[in-house]
């Protein structure tokens, strides 16, 4: 894992002024700035707002935007939906699993994706589909997926 | 207002919830997530009524009534929902209720069978979708029982203040969580183990890993009584079963030092001591060099017979005594007593010299009384409180918690510590001042008060005496000066200052990190210095506040264990005074000359002193310059100690014998706010051990005079005949939360805060003191000051708290703190091992790397005896008090082996 210059994160909490209340803002903009909030950053922010370690644990768990997990380049988002899960995601995710030697939720080696699984995205005429990024790729099956994921 | 209540006309005040009212006409609504004393946030909707005003169902815990209002507890609607809302939860909640140690003592359980509902209608839980968290030797958390109430979390955060506990996750996945989501005994968790959120809790979510197993509530037996461990006095419940101490609980009782039923790790989880195999069970007499067990009559009559014999050859004189801070009121004056009365000397003393005699000295001169003024329930209702040379957090963890919920409320903190402590991080101000500097800092602030007009001229015109002369003396101490000296900034010191003389109510609280210095009485008197010139004194929620270490130094002091003065600090160099003891104990023995103290003592060993009487006390660990007290014991031609283990003091004496402990007797102890709270018996002790106050009676008779004593509450009568600050305590008056001295008789309910409208003395009296260096200062060989001190989880000598299993396996190894500029220096890593030496011994330990002290200064904690601290000590004594300065010693560091791993 890369080391990280908590300092450098300073002028967010300058930004918000050091209050306690501004907890989330300050969560927000640290990820956007990093990817993600891993255990020193989370202790830095414990100190810096004088928030307890468990209410940030609290909040980051509560919202799923927040991650502890360093992001890779790329998202890929695995649809979950009912259609989806009908037309064979789960087959999809295995085998994303075994290309990417990864969990859901977890990070490639090379840093270059991270893979979640996401709610309906509303495409479900292209069922089974993934997303990367903003991107949307439709009408899969197992043996598509090296393909879509060597675009990258 | 009136309202109605199941048809039933009910008067109530305004502001009160329905639930309230419901149960102060004794009305019984069922709840899950209200508690008396935590807010209330309408979770668990168990406590729903039915309000005929508009048809609605309400939690009733957050409705507040209204003229008029008419509402119904039981309707079918109402009983209903409740039903619905149980089925919902007990589909969620594993019926295991055969095997749950809270089986018995489980809210959700009791309304199961109140209504009938052997299983849920929507299924039942039969996979775990939670792991079991116990990383940690006290707390066991099961989330699948857990029914989200938040009590537990409340609990943690609003009174405890330890915010180690929220709720995590969402969804069907919330639940209770500390940081990281690591349980409560993750790396991040600032879980103190005070068990608060336990008791709270409705199901078996939270239960204590070291009574698992071993009894459910109905098996226990009850007794309330009062902390054996430091002078906060919680009220506790020990829960016992078969002679031996399973759990201790909870006490919420209004007007106790812990009206929230608050704990600490020791007073919840330190109680193995009581049953442990190693307790002294029969007499012991060392024959040839090796202990032999006796019968009670042969230790006895050889202790008399020896006592006496050393009394006829050299006179009262020769024998000594130190009395005990762990034992009762009751016992510390039956000591006293047989000490003067019957061996005829004034050298009785007790740990108390080492720790507080330089408050007593100091605030006997400054006010007339030497006790806390102010009282722990009154904490919350300063404007400023300034603590200095107190670790309130750890060393009295319910006093210290009590401040956190003061700040979160509005209370500025002023925290003045050479180490950073957890309150600095809360502080408005937090100062951190080289090691012995008090004196230049305190004058400093007094300094700033009165140059920028901040004093309390009224006050110090009609309350005060000397004031000239304490502006003449502090005109020098300029907050640069000042700097120079303490290293604390100029500015503050005087933003110190300021917040501290602006306040309408500021308090002062402080403990060993005053007192134990040679300079310890004039930092006391420093201290009273600033609370007099800006009128903080004689106040509800002001004053200067001396925190007592052990749970009854206060009592030990009162009582008369102390060379210089009777009970109730009377002096014994009086003569009218030692006419009315004499009359009222029958003796001639009485010596007018003041006695030994318990560093002189030591120092006379073998010399004027040939025989020393020792209850309750580990010298050898807690008294400085270790290697010289093992001298002098060995010097003795007679020691007798009486304890309830076979201490490394006990082990040099002739004669040991087993006594009872707090579990096992009754009597009193004081708390550090004056209070007198009873000790209640809940087993028989070990074997053939008894209680002090009864081998003290025994001994004395068998020297020829009577004690004949029934009871504690015989000698607490006894005690209040003698003693006018004690003159209204009789047992029967103790009630349920005791009663805080001065209270002269049975009409008096006692006194909350002293000094008002008057001083004990009259009026309060200045005393400017300069600043004096510590005696020790760093050299190029000594290059490290060290700080010794306590700890959370240990106390004392360890004698009860390293003898208690979950705590001692929490915390087994002695350390130092050192700053991690220091450690890099010295290439020292976390957990290394390093000799620290001083002028006078060396011992070895483990690092603790950290930014809690600062470059150039190490601290150590004094209880551990592989490890003694005191080896290093210094025993240079303070004038008056006789306190060795235990806080400022010079040492050097050197790494012995690295940590492995
Ligand atoms: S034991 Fe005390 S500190 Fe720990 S979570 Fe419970 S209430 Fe908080
Ligand atoms: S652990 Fe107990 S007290 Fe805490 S929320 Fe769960 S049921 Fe309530
Ligand atoms: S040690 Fe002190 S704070 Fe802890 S429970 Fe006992 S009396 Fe209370
Ligand atoms: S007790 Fe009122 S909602 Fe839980």
């Amino acid at each position: 894992m890369a080391v990280i210059k908590l300092s450098a994160l300073d002028h967010i909490f300058e930004k918000y002024e050091e209050k306690k209340g501004n907890l989330i803002p300050v969560l927000h903009d640290i990820q956007e700035e990093i990817g993600y909030l891993p255990v020193e950053v989370q202790r830095y922010a414990s100190k810096k707002l004088g928030v307890a370690m468990s209410k940030i644990y609290g909040v980051i768990s509560f919202y799923s935007f927040f991650t502890t997990e360093p992001k890779g380049e790329h998202t890929i988002g695995v649809c979950m939906g009912t259609a989806c899960y009908v037309k064979g995601a789960e087959d999809i995710l295995n085998r994303l699993k075994e290309e990417l030697e990864i969990e859901t939720g977890q990070t490639t080696a090379d840093n270059k994706f991270t893979m979640t699984v996401t709610r309906c995205l509303g495409t479900c005429s292209m069922a089974p589909v993934i997303m990367i990024d903003e991107q949307v790729h439709g009408n899969l099956t197992a043996a598509k997926i090296p393909e879509v994921i060597n675009k990258y | 207002m009136e309202i109605i209540i199941d048809n039933k006309k009910i008067e109530v005040d305004k502001g009160k919830t329905v639930l309230e009212a419901a149960k102060e006409n004794g009305i019984v609504i069922p709840t899950l997530c209200h508690s008396s004393f935590l807010e209330d946030v309408g979770a668990c909707r168990m406590c729903l009524i039915e309000d005929l005003a508009d048809g609605k169902l309400k939690t009733s815990c957050t409705t507040e009534v209204k003229e008029g209002m008419e509402v119904l507890t039981k309707s079918e609607r109402v009983e209903d929902s409740r039903r619905t809302i149980l089925d919902l939860l007990i589909s969620d909640h594993p019926l295991d209720c055969m095997t749950c140690e809270a089986g018995g003592n489980c809210i959700l359980q009791d309304l199961a069978y109140h209504y009938g509902i052997e299983r849920s209608s929507y299924g039942a839980k039969v996979e775990r979708r939670f792991e079991i968290e116990r990383n940690n030797e006290f707390i066991e958390l099961d989330p699948d029982k857990c029914i989200l109430c938040g009590k537990c979390i409340r609990v943690d955060q609003d009174i405890q203040c330890s915010d180690a506990i929220d709720f995590v996750d969402r969804g069907f996945q919330t639940k209770v969580g500390a940081a990281n989501d690591e349980g409560l005994g993750g790396e991040d968790s600032t879980c103190v183990f005070c068990g608060q959120c336990v008791e709270l809790c409705p199901t078996g979510a939270l239960s204590y890993i070291p009574s698992q197993n071993k009894g459910r509530e109905y098996d226990f037996e009850k007794t309330v009584t009062t902390c054996p461990y430091c002078g906060v006095g919680c009220q506790l419940e020990l829960k016992t079963r078969d002679r031996k101490v399973i759990e201790v609980g909870s006490v919420y009782r209004e007007g106790t030092p812990n009206p929230y039923g608050e704990a600490c790790v020791k007073g919840r989880f330190g109680y193995d001591f009581i049953n442990h195999p190693d307790r002294l069970k029969k007499p012991l007499i060392k024959r040839n060099g090796s202990f032999e067990e006796a019968e009670w009559e042969e230790a006895l009559s050889m202790v008399a017979e020896r006592l006496t014999e050393i009394k006829d050859e050299y006179g009262g004189r020769a024998l000594a005594g130190l009395s005990s801070a762990k034992c009762t009121n009751e016992e510390n004056y039956l000591m006293q007593k047989f000490m003067r009365a019957v061996i005829g000397t004034n050298s009785v003393d007790h740990c108390a010299r080492l720790c507080h005699a330089s408050t007593v000295a100091g605030l006997v001169k400054a006010f007339g009384s030497g006790a806390m003024t102010n009282s722990i329930a009154e904490i919350e209702g300063s404007d400023v409180i300034f603590v200095i040379g107190s670790n309130p957090t750890e060393n009295h963890p319910v006093i210290g918690s009590k401040m956190k919920k003061a700040q979160k409320q509005g209370t500025k903190l002023i925290v003045a510590d050479p180490r950073q402590i957890e309150l600095s991080s809360l502080a408005e101000v937090a100062i951190q001042h080289r090691p012995g500097t008090d004196v230049a800092l305190l004058n400093g602030l007094i300094h700033v008060i009165i140059d920028e007009g901040l004093a309390d001229q009224k006050f110090i015109e009609e309350r005060t005496e000397n004031y000239e002369y304490l502006a003449s003396v502090v005109e020098d101490y300029t907050p640069e000066k000042v700097e120079e000296i303490t290293g604390v900034e100029a500015v503050k010191i005087k933003k110190a200052a300021r917040l501290y003389a602006e306040a309408d109510k500021a308090a002062i609280y402080f403990a060993m990190g005053i007192t134990q210095h040679r300079t310890g009485t004039d930092n006391v008197l420093s201290v009273a210095n600033l609370a007099l010139l800006t009128g903080n004194v004689g106040r509800e929620s002001t004053g200067v506040n001396p925190l007592r270490g052990q749970n009854n130094v206060q009592g030990a002091c009162d009582l008369g264990a102390l060379s210089n003065v009777y009970p109730g600090y009377q002096s014994v160099e009086d003569p009218e005074i030692k006419e009315k003891f004499a009359r009222a104990w029958e003796t001639e023995e009485l010596s007018e000359e003041v006695g030994l103290t318990v560093v002189e003592i030591f120092k006379q060993a073998g010399k004027e002193i040939k025989g020393l009487y020792i209850i309750g006390e580990n010298p050898v660990i807690s008294d400085p310059d270790q290697r010289h007290i093992e001298e002098s014991l060995d010097k003795l031609d007679f020691l007798v100690v009486e304890d309830i283990f076979l201490t490394e003091t006990a082990k040099f004496a002739d004669v040991v014998l087993p006594a009872a402990c707090f579990a096992e007797k009754e009597g009193t102890f004081t708390n550090t706010e004056r209070r007198i709270q009873k000790v209640n018996q809940a087993i028989e002790p070990p074997g053939e051990a008894r209680a002090d106050w009864k081998i003290i009676s025994e001994i004395s008779t068998r020297m020829g005079y009577q004690m004949n004593y029934d009871s504690p509450a015989e000698i607490m009568a006894e005690i209040a005949e003698v003693t006018p600050i004690y003159g209204g305590i009789y047992a029967d008056r103790l009630g349920d939360k005791g009663l805080q001295w001065p209270c002269k008789d049975r009409e008096d309910p006692g006194t909350k805060f002293l000094h008002q409208g008057e001083f004990a003395r009259g009026k309060g009296k200045f005393h400017p003191v300069t600043y004096i260096p510590p005696a020790e200062e760093v050299d190029e060989e000594y290059d490290f000051i060290m700080m010794t001190g306590r700890m959370l989880y240990h106390f004392h000598t360890g004698t009860m708290t390293r003898n208690s299993e979950p705590i001692d396996k929490h915390e087994p190894d002695a350390y130092l703190e050192i700053n991690e500029k220091d450690a890099k220096k010295l290439r020292i890593k976390e957990g290394d091992r390093v000799r620290v030496t001083s002028r006078r011994g060396e011992v070895e330990t483990n690092v603790r790397i950290g930014e809690r002290v600062q470059p150039g200064q190490i601290f150590m904690p004094f209880h551990y005896a592989e490890s003694p601290a005191n080896r290093l000590t210094n025993p240079v004594l303070d004038q008056d008090a006789k306190i060795p300065e235990l806080k400022v010693t010079a040492v050097k560091i050197e790494k012995v082996k690295s940590n492995k791993i």
